[in-house]
Parts: C-alpha cells; sequence; structure tokens
C-alpha cells in the first residue's frame, strides 16, 4: 500500500491530476451534457456518487478475486458492478427524488459508459489503495468531474452570446476551450510538489 | 421487424465508417481513447488497432446470436461479450511488448466502454447478418484508426520533432511540448474539426453558386 496522505490523494484526483482534463476521461458527457449549469450539475452529483459507489465495491471486489487468484475476471467483474451500481441510484432516485430523476432522464443510465467511473475502478487497483485511500480517491474523482463540468457549462452559457466564425460553432469551439482549461489545470500541478 | 434489410454486402458497407460516418470526426464518439493516447504515432495506432480487433470480434459474435439474445438483458450481454475481448487484448499487448503496454497504461482496458463499440453492437451488429458486420466494424475501426493517427502524427511532430520516434528537424528544433500534453489534444482536435467544418461549408457554398 503506497504511504499516500489522504489530503494529497484526494487534491491529486480532484485538481492536478484533474480526471477530466489532465486525464481526458470521463469526457462524453464532459462534452455532451455541459450546455447548460442547471443539468451540468446533476450530472456531475449524479456521476460521483457512482463513482463512490462502484469504487467500494470494486475495492470489495477486487479482495476476492485476488484472494481466489482469479485476477483475469476483472474486467468482467468491475464492469458488471458499474451497471448494477447505476442501476441501484436510479432505483434510490426514482424512490426518493422523482423530480431530480426525470431531470436526468436518458444520462443517468448512460453514466456506465463513463470511463471516469471505470477509470477510477481500475486506477486505484493499479496504484493497490487501501479502503481509506480508495474512498478518497473516489471522493476526489467525483468532485473534480463536477467542477470541471461546471467550469466548462458556465463558459459555454458565455459563448453563446459571442460572434463567432461559422465553422468554429459546436464542437470545435467547445474542444478549444476545453484546451484552455486543461492549460489552468495544468497550474494546479505545482501542488504535488513537497 | 416490419422493413426488410439490405443483406448484401457492399463498398459502402466498408467505407461508411471511413469517412460519412467517422466515429471521431463525425459522431464524436470514442472521444476519451482519441484524446489520451495520442501523444505519439505509434501510440495511436497500436490503440487503433487494439479497438479495431475488440469492434470487428464482438461485432461478429454480437451478429451470430443476434435472435439468441433476450432483448430485455442485450446490453449486459454485450458489455460481457466486449469485456472478454479487451481481457484478450490487454493480456496480447502485455506479452507482445511492456513498454506499449505501460505507454497506454488503463487505457487498453477502457476500450470496454469506448462508446463506438457498444454503438456498433447496439445499432449494427443486433440488426445485420455476422459477414455484414464483421465488414462494417472493420471499415469503422479504419476509420477510428486514421482518425487517432490524424491526431498523432500533428501532435508528435509539433511537440516532439519526431515522427514513429525518428527525428525529423535536427537537434536545433526547439518542441513545442504543450502539443503532447493534455491540453494539445484538446487543441488539436479542435483545429481538425474546425479544418473539416470549414471545407463542408466551402463546399455546400459552391453547390449553392451552381
Amino acid at each position: 500500500m503506497p504511504t499516500e496522505s489522504l489530503s494529497f490523494i484526494f487534491l491529486n484526483a480532484a485538481l492536478s491530476n484533474n480526471f477530466v482534463l489532465a486525464l481526458f476521461l470521463g469526457l462524453c458527457p464532459f462534452l455532451g451534457v455541459s450546455g447548460k449549469l442547471e443539468t451540468a450539475f446533476p450530472m456531475g452529483i449524479a456521476t460521483s456518487f457512482v463513482i463512490l459507489v462502484s469504487s467500494i465495491l470494486a475495492f470489495a471486489t477486487n479482495w476476492i478475486l485476488t484472494t481466489l487468484e482469479i485476477e483475469f475476471l476483472r474486467l468482467i467483474s468491475y464492469i458488471v458492478i458499474i451497471a448494477s451500481a447505476v442501476q441501484l441510484v436510479e432505483m434510490t432516485m426514482k424512490k426518493y427524488s422523482p423530480g431530480l430523476f426525470r431531470a436526468l432522464g436518458i444520462y443517468l443510465p448512460l453514466i456506465t459508459t463513463n470511463c471516469a467511473v471505470l477509470g477510477v475502478a481500475l486506477l486505484q487497483t493499479f496504484k493497490s489503495y487501501g479502503f481509506l485511500q480508495s474512498l478518497f480517491y473516489a471522493l476526489g474523482a467525483g468532485v473534480g468531474f463536477t467542477f470541471a463540468i461546471l467550469l466548462m457549462a458556465g463558459l459555454r452559457e458565455r459563448l453563446q452570446l459571442a460572434d463567432l466564425p461559422t465553422p468554429a460553432r459546436g464542437a470545435a469551439i467547445s474542444l478549444m476551450l476545453g484546451g484552455l482549461l486543461s492549460l489552468a489545470f495544468m497550474g494546479f500541478a505545482g501542488l504535488g510538489a513537497h | 421487424m416490419s422493413h426488410k434489410i439490405d443483406t448484401r454486402i457492399s463498398w459502402d458497407t466498408f467505407l461508411e465508417g471511413l469517412w460519412r460516418e467517422n466515429p471521431v470526426f463525425v459522431m464524436m464518439l470514442g472521444m476519451c481513447p482519441t484524446l489520451a493516447v495520442t501523444n505519439s504515432a505509434i501510440n495511436a495506432l497500436s490503440m487503433g488497432l487494439a479497438t479495431t480487433f475488440v469492434l470487428t470480434a464482438s461485432g461478429f459474435l454480437v451478429a451470430l446470436g443476434r435472435n439468441l439474445i433476450p432483448s430485455q438483458v442485450r446490453i449486459a450481454t454485450f458489455i460481457v461479450i466486449i469485456a472478454t475481448f479487451v481481457t484478450m487484448v490487454d493480456y496480447a499487448i502485455q506479452a507482445i511488448s511492456l513498454t506499449l503496454y505501460n505507454a497506454l497504461g488503463a487505457f487498453i482496458q477502457l476500450i470496454v466502454v469506448n462508446c463506438i463499440i457498444l454503438g456498433r453492437a447496439e445499432a449494427y451488429a443486433s440488426k445485420h447478418r455476422p459477414m455484414k458486420s464483421v465488414v462494417n466494424a472493420a471499415g469503422m475501426g479504419v476509420g477510428f484508426t486514421l482518425a487517432l493517427l490524424c491526431l498523432g502524427v500533428v501532435r508528435e511532430i509539433l511537440g516532439a520533432g519526431s515522427l514513429f520516434g525518428i527525428n525529423l528537424f535536427g537537434a536545433n528544433y526547439e518542441p513545442w511540448v504543450v502539443m503532447v500534453l493534455p491540453p494539445g489534444g484538446f487543441i488539436v482536435l479542435g483545429g481538425w474539426l474546425l479544418l473539416f467544418e470549414w471545407f463542408k461549408q466551402r463546399k455546400e457554398q459552391r453547390l449553392l453558386v451552381k
């Protein structure tokens, strides 16, 4: 188990190695759902929650798989866990908060194919984090994802008023903005130095 | 199904994925590996080939079992099929080249959640005959590989002054390092999209003038 402190792991996942802007995980919702602030925020929260649940489940599964020495099943088990976690979140939300459930609509089941979720599960295994470390890693990843998607949504709302040349409208300018945000986040790299 | 599906295999089946429905430039799918592993041309090429293999193999298997898989559990079945092939690729790359394996990192296993593969399984392979699905999947795979190469080549030339590891400009070239770092991926892809959109609009305007 690596000796990194919990606060370092959290900050590393949220800022200096931001999941979206530095590791390129979870780009599809980052580009697809960042048009408006009011959909971007619940999307960030729901994804963070799935990341957290599946990270805990993945930790337990990895322990079982390692004990039984059947690590080659890791990828298949993780993806099944994530799909079930998304289903769980969907059912809980439907029961206790139907309003939010309707607002998120199709985006909820699509969290299954969000690479950030599988990314957290795989990376915490590669880095052989302990339970608490995995938990903080997952929390940081969720916060980082929400932060990035909110920043992007805010920028894109303003961009609608800008006078852009026609070919640049849509995807091209969003990617350029992503590049600039990513450049800004590189500045956080100094946080990693001791 | 009410309408009859064309079972013939033509060049169009293959070429569809190459240009008209190019997964990266037109459909904007599979963004994560597109941006993450294209910091050098060789990484881009191997990622493209690995994805093509998974795409073709899973397309074949899904098309073969398309009448056996109950529609309620189809997504889960598809993803387990895909995950099996990805595990195979993962172990194969680890055996062939450890340097490449370390360079691609978690992104080999993340092929599972590449939306292109699940998208093709759901939208194409589950409705067509095995051979036709394979041809279409191969076309999509080649289209994806070409798109990755477009990014990888530009980023490696600008960011490291080399191509496939061969130095191009000599010792005096000052590499534009940011291009091989994360921001470069966003900016280069944005640039390519801008270029294609500009060409498309110019062509449309010419047609209007005529």
